[in-house]
């Protein structure tokens, strides 16, 4: 009986622990009414990220007519490789390359805000450090040991890890080289990237908001139309 | 009587006489009787037919643009969610109907459990419906494929596994339901083939053949009382009112009420919460990539706590099996004199409340990785889940009823 309520207590602690997020270190902010943030979302994307990633489900013209961009402009600004306006954003970079250079090809990043989440994708772009013992120079806290390089060092500069007195255990990063951008701007660019990373996951978010509420509204007013309907016919039911 | 009248009197006596059109009418709305005293808890029949329609509907438009090929299902998916015009909502409205679907009919299910509407003369009703919840379960398994994402890939994975453990022929079978040694290409297509013919057309058939047995019994009530002994003079039964008008007005209110709950998902929580669709089917399925915990969607969940909480496979997989296939048994394993809860003993409602929780704790821990700890209360609840049905006829018979009244009583 004692294990069953230990039992008890754990499965209720662990659905508590659960609710509270996932230890992330850094939570990302980002407004996707600000069109402004997610343009430059967008160019930071666009320069930093479409080497190797692409967004394959999603068309230049799409995200061009979300985010107020003209269609000229966004050609010019967004598509380096020459296609048309309404091509999917496809990368450069040949799977077959990128399994022999990263020993996989970098996933598609259309949807990865919904496999990741937000925080993890802020948390992730912020926690890399230099670390000899990896092929790339870098390692990561919030993805150890993962193939890619620190693709945005020349904004956030370099960090290094911080340990603990055993020696192991890392405590957290400071900086070692600063970038061409301080602590806040970085942070603030990486809201914006994530920012577009979630607009990117699901275009249609905020027309779905929008719409939402319209919706429900107009069936608040159907079902109280509905219940005058359903008491007169049931008076005479006793 | 003027002349417009006239001729829809004339259409109407024309079909008559080549189709039981009044007739059906009659039958089965403006004189199908229904006890006047459903409360809350009937309102899920009419409602699991709404997401049914909703299904096939939306299902409909979705299969026009949805492509069943491994290399393109993936990107089909988010095609219908950019570039088809309201392709979105569709593919919400069909996500969400899913999960909707299983909580409908989960809830329709325990009605029939509260009142006892599985028992004499309601049998032949309740298997129809069990047969249907398997049909369903079957459905949603092949749909959930078909999004061709991690979750999709190796859940079917799993699921498929598991006639592996029927001895001799185990491997030929898994071997056979895939089409292929791993699943695969193959085994996507023969999946879409059966979620948007084979099971559909059998749902809709056995829906038509449960409301048809309904319609042949009457239906049961919060009391529990056959309406049909008391009738009067021109033999309709005292406590029943017709279906047409009162309870379709009184469904349509049931449905504006509950396409706003429908819709709140729809607008403002499509994953829900993570378990309507699941973060890992973001990611396309990878065969060569295991993802490191492997849950199945909710309404499976449960079950697949059972599985898990047996060591052994093949055991454990029958167990999952008599975990589903047992509730057509009730019939037969429910020995009260009464049918509804309202008067039956203490047993009957101490053992319906725990049934209830240990659907719940084991629903719950299926969506989590099995630790030791998690591991054993799986295994007590599972106990606990089938010792509602085995121990039945012991507790049904030992307790104290209360007496029923003769006619429905208005609460």
């Amino acid at each position: 009986m004692k294990r069953l309520l230990a039992c008890l207590l754990l499965l209720a602690s662990s659905a508590a622990l659960a609710s509270e997020g996932h230890g992330l270190m850094y939570h990302a902010e980002y407004d996707l009414h600000d069109k402004a943030s997610l343009q430059r979302g967008a160019r930071l994307f666009v320069n930093y990220c479409m080497g190797c990633h692409g967004a394959s489900m999603m068309r230049y013209s799409h995200v061009a007519r979300d985010l107020g961009i003209p269609e000229k402009v966004a050609v010019k600004n967004l598509n380096f490789t020459g296609q048309k306006v309404g091509d999917p954003m496809i990368t450069a970079m040949r799977p077959e390359d990128g399994k022999a250079w990263f020993g996989a090809p970098p996933p598609d990043l259309t949807v990865v805000a919904r496999a990741r989440g937000a925080d993890w994708l802020a948390s992730y772009l912020r926690t890399f450090y230099l670390d000899p013992k990896r092929p790339t120079g870098v390692n990561n806290l919030t993805f150890p040991d993962v193939a890619m390089p620190h693709v945005l060092w020349e904004l956030q500069g370099w960090q290094r890890a911080v340990y603990a007195e055993d020696g192991k255990t890392i405590e957290g990063l400071e900086l070692a080289r600063p970038g061409k951008l301080d602590e806040a701007e970085y942070a603030a660019a990486v809201n914006d990237l994530v920012g577009f990373l979630v607009y990117l996951g699901e275009p249609v978010r905020l027309e779905r908001l929008a719409l939402g509420w319209k919706v429900i509204l107009f069936l608040l007013l159907f079902s109280w139309l509905a219940w005058l309907l359903k008491k007169e016919y049931w008076r005479d039911v006793h | 009587m003027n002349k417009c009248q006239q001729y829809m009197d004339c259409l109407v006596a024309w079909i008559d006489a080549r189709f039981p059109m009044t007739k059906m009418w009659k039958e089965h709305l403006s004189e199908y009787y229904a006890p006047k005293n459903f409360n809350l808890w009937y309102f899920f029949g009419s409602l699991a037919l709404l997401v049914l329609v909703n299904q096939i509907l939306t299902g409909i438009w979705l299969t026009m643009f949805y492509k069943p090929d491994a290399t393109l299902a993936f990107a089909s998916v988010e095609y219908i969610m950019r570039d088809v015009e309201w392709g979105w909502l569709l593919r919400y409205m069909h996500s969400t109907g899913a999960s909707a679907f299983f909580i409908v009919v989960y809830l329709h299910m325990f009605r029939g459990l509260l009142y006892g509407s599985y028992k004499e003369p309601r049998e032949l009703l309740w298997l129809t419906g069990v047969v249907i919840f398997l049909c369903l379960m079957g459905e949603a398994f092949f749909g959930y494929l078909l999004p061709w994402g991690q979750m999709s890939y190796w859940g079917a994975q799993v699921i498929i596994s598991l006639f592996g453990a029927i001895p001799v022929v185990g491997d030929e079978l898994t071997t056979w339901l895939r089409g292929d040694y791993v699943v695969s290409d193959a085994t996507l297509n023969r999946f879409f083939s059966f979620h948007v013919i084979a099971m559909p057309l059998v749902l809709c058939g056995l829906v038509l053949v449960h409301v048809l047995a309904l319609h042949t019994v009457g239906s049961n009530n919060p009391d529990g009382v056959e309406i049909k002994k008391n009738k009067d003079e021109k033999g309709r039964p005292l406590d029943g009112i017709p279906f047409h008008p009162y309870y379709t007005v009184k469904d349509i209110f049931g449905v504006g009420v509950f396409l706003i709950f429908f819709s709140l998902v729809v607008f403002y929580l499509p994953e829900g919460g993570g378990y309507f669709l699941e973060d890992n089917n973001f990611i396309p399925a990878d065969p060569l990539k295991t993802p490191p915990h492997i849950a199945p969607v909710w309404y499976f969940t449960p079950y697949y706590s059972i599985l898990r909480a047996i060591p052994d496979k093949l055991l454990g997989v029958i167990a999952m099996g008599v975990s589903v296939g047992i509730f057509a048994l009730l019939p037969w394993l429910d020995r009260s004199p009464v049918k509804s809860i309202r008067y039956k003993g203490i047993l009957s409602r101490i053992a319906l409340g725990l049934f209830v929780v240990s659907v719940l704790v084991l629903g719950y821990l299926g969506t989590k990785a099995p630790t030791p700890e998690t591991t054993l209360l799986a295994r007590i609840f599972s106990v606990i889940y089938f010792a509602f049905f085995l121990l039945m006829p012991v507790y049904t018979r030992m307790e104290k009823t209360r007496p029923v009244p003769t006619r429905v009583t208005m609460k």
